[in-house]
Formats: C-alpha cells, structure tokens, sequence
C-alpha cells in the first residue's frame, strides 16, 4: 500500500456516498422549487412588462398612433397602428444587422401610403456606451427617420451631408452604429414589398365593406 | 476560525468599512468594473447582490450542519445559483429596462467571489440571524462602493445623475468614464483615496 493510501486511513471516516448525493440531490430539489416558485409568481409581470415594452416601441415609431394590432406576415409578426379616429396609421416592423460588438435589432414605422418610414427605435443592443449607443437616443439621429424615403434604396451618409429624402445622416464617432441601422432597414425591403402588398389588398376589401355599409344605409 | 464570538455592531459594519468588499477586500470587482457606468445600474447591482448575499447567507447558515464538508463548495453554487436565477426574474418583472442594462451581469452573480467567500467564512460557521446580519452589511457595502464608483463616472461621463441633468448644459462629457477604462481610472482613485485615509488613521494611532 502506498503512504497515500495510508494517510487517508487516518483521516476521519468519509461520510458515506448516499449521504454525499442524498444532500446534494436535496439541496438540488430544494433550489428547483425555489426557481419555480419565483417563475411561476413573476411570469405575469414579466409578461406584461415585455408587452408593455413592446406596445411602447410600437407607438413610438408610429406617430399618434393609440391601438396597435399584430399581423401575421409569412414568418414574421408587424404591427399595425391605428389612430384615434382609428384610421391605419402604418405598420411597424422589426429589423436587424450587425452592429459594432452585437446585433442591433430595430423597429420602425412604415407607412405604406407615402413609402416612407415615420420613425425609428432601437430594440436591442451592446453599441459602445457614450458612442455607438447615440442611435438609442440621439434626436438629430432620429430626425432622419420622420420621413425617409424608402421607394428606393437608402443610403447611410456622413453627419451633417443628407441632401436626399432617402439619405440617413450618420452619428460622427459611430459610424458602425448608424451604419447597422441603415442596413436593418435596407434589409427590411423585401418584408416591406409584402406589407405592401397585404395592404393594397386589404385596402380594396376595404372599401368594398364601406360601400356596403353605405349602401346599406347608415341610421 | 475561532470560537464563535457573540452577535455585535461589528457583525454588521464589519462589510461597510472595516472589511469592504471591494475597497478593503477587493473581491468581485468584474461587475464593479463593467456596470457602473451609471448610478441606477451601480445601485440595481448592488441590490441584487444584496439580495442574494442575504438569501444564500441565510439557507447555508441553516444547512451548515446538515450538508457535508465534502460536498460543501458544490451545494453553496446550488444555493447562491438558486437565488441568482430568482433575482434574475424578479428583475425582469420589476423593470426590463434595468434587466436590459444590466445584462449578462446579473446570471454573473453567481460566480461573484464576495458572496461564495461570504458563505465559506461566515454563513457555514454562524446562526442564521448573524449570517444574516453580517450579510446585509457585507452586501451594503458592495452597493456602497458601485455607486461610488456609478455616481463619478456618471457624472463625469454623461453629465446626469440617476438620469437627471446635474451638470450646466455646457459641460462636455468625458465619454472615457462610462467606457471600460474609465471604470479602472475612477477605481484606481477611490482605492488610493481610501488607502490614504487608512494610512493617516494608522500613523494618528501610532503617535497618540
């Protein structure tokens, strides 16, 4: 026998392995009750936060708008926001492209009428703090999304050179960042083409349902 | 350690000044890095820590009989896991902008150094109330030295307090102080600051 072996003969007796995964398995059964138990008790707060925050971003991109409403697009949910006259402002849509460290994932309203984008909100992202998170909250950033020109392709240029409806001015010091987001909406055009097309459809059923109710006679 | 000694005002003060956990101690001083660069995250951390110092300090201390030496590091991580994860949803629940903020930093809790330090030299050789107690300090202390740090940089970096404008509209930012390095700059200061502060309190000791 080697002296290892001996020098664990003189340690104080092991306690037994049940003991040994009996108290872990315990304590494992202990936490999984804990973990539950809090889940269970905040999952509706969690969601009404997420839903909350959700609806917040989407009546920020769509200016007046107070009802929104989810639209199944092949694959991907919009949202459409009405009015209190509950007209259909737009529908706003989510994006995404890389950023500077992560993806920046953004939503931004778009109204099918003028082919313009109304707005803009950044969803997620890790963008250098005091830099590339300017495209959070920046005003003259967001300036450019009140009216962009999405009929053709847009294009990210320097601060301050935006001369075309369809040009984004950039952040100077994040041009990574203002970059992403132009490229998030760039990359949103093929879902816009089906947007589009959903609501020229449902414009003319539309006004198909108003000349009944007319015709039909109003009291 | 010792005999146990009885319940004082130390138990409790012990982790705001004397044994700080980050000015003293310099334990877990990742997230002291990476999310103070504002207050209202600096304190959230801290809180959250807070919490699970306490939660985990009070169920070790209560276990510390029945679990075995040779399993003790393995059921701590269940513990301190445990109420990392309840800490997590609470957060989500209460806000999901401070969850945002906070990141991946909260899951990292679990493998912050104060709180399994806290369980192996305190919680499993002393009663729930001291563990508790002495948690709470400990955990106060931590908060303490984050919004130290958070309300500088701040400051410094952003202008605002708790996202209220503190500084005149003509104050221009330093961005360093809310990126990394800043974080190292306005910790190296406080470090040397309170490394001062001990060195005159021990040369006034001497010379009385």
């Amino acid at each position: 026998m080697s002296d290892i072996a001996q020098d664990a003969m003189e340690l104080p007796p092991q306690p037994s392995p049940f003991r040994l995964v009996g108290t872990l398995g315990g304590i494992a059964v202990l936490s999984g009750l804990l973990v539950v138990m809090t889940y269970q008790w905040t999952k509706p707060a969690i969601e009404r936060n997420q839903r909350e925050a959700l609806e917040r971003a989407v009546f920020s991109v769509l200016p007046g708008a107070v009802r929104s409403e989810p639209v199944e697009m092949t694959g991907q949910t919009v949202f459409a926001g009405f009015d209190e006259a509950d007209r259909r402002i737009g529908f706003a849509l989510e994006s995404e492209a890389r950023g500077y460290q992560d993806l920046v994932r953004i939503l931004y309203g778009f109204d099918p009428d003028r082919q313009k984008i109304i707005g803009m909100t950044v969803l997620q992202s890790t963008e250098t703090p005091g830099l590339g998170d300017k495209i959070i909250r920046d005003p003259a950033f967001h300036a450019n999304f009140e009216a962009l020109d999405v009929s053709r392709e847009v294009e990210v240029v320097k601060s301050g050179a935006k001369t075309e409806a369809w040009q984004i001015d950039g952040i100077s010091g994040a041009t990574v960042s203002s970059q992403a987001v132009g490229q998030a909406i760039r990359r949103g055009a093929e879902l816009r083409e089906r947007v589009l097309a959903f609501y020229r459809g449902d414009q003319t059923n539309r006004t198909d349902q108003t000349n009944l109710t007319e015709r039909g006679g109003q009291p | 350690m010792s005999a146990p000694e009885k319940m004082n005002l130390q138990t409790f003060t012990q982790g705001l000044w004397k044994e700080n956990p980050v000015f003293v101690m310099m334990l877990g001083l990742c997230p002291v890095l990476a999310v103070t660069n504002t207050a209202m995250n600096a304190l959230a951390m801290g809180l959250a820590t807070t919490f699970v110092l306490i939660c985990s300090g009070f169920l070790v201390s209560l276990l510390r009989k029945v679990i075995p030496k040779q399993v003790r590091i393995a059921s701590y991580i269940i513990i301190i896991a445990t109420f990392v994860t309840m800490a997590d949803y609470l957060i989500q629940a209460i806000s999901l902008e401070v969850y945002q903020a906070l990141g991946a930093f909260i899951q990292l809790i679990v493998v912050n150094c104060i709180i399994l330090g806290r369980a192996e030299a305190y919680a499993s050789k002393n009663g729930p109330l001291k563990a508790v107690v002495n948690a709470t300090g400990m955990g106060l202390g931590f908060t303490f030295a984050l919004l130290c740090l958070g309300v500088v940089r701040e400051v410094l970096g952003g202008g605002t307090l708790f996202g209220m404008q503190v500084m005149p509209d003509r104050f221009q930012p330093w961005s360093i102080f809310v990126l990394p390095p800043g974080g190292f700059f306005v910790l190296a200061f406080w470090l040397m600051l309170f490394a001062a502060f001990e060195e005159r309190k021990q040369k006034k000791g001497v010379t009385a």
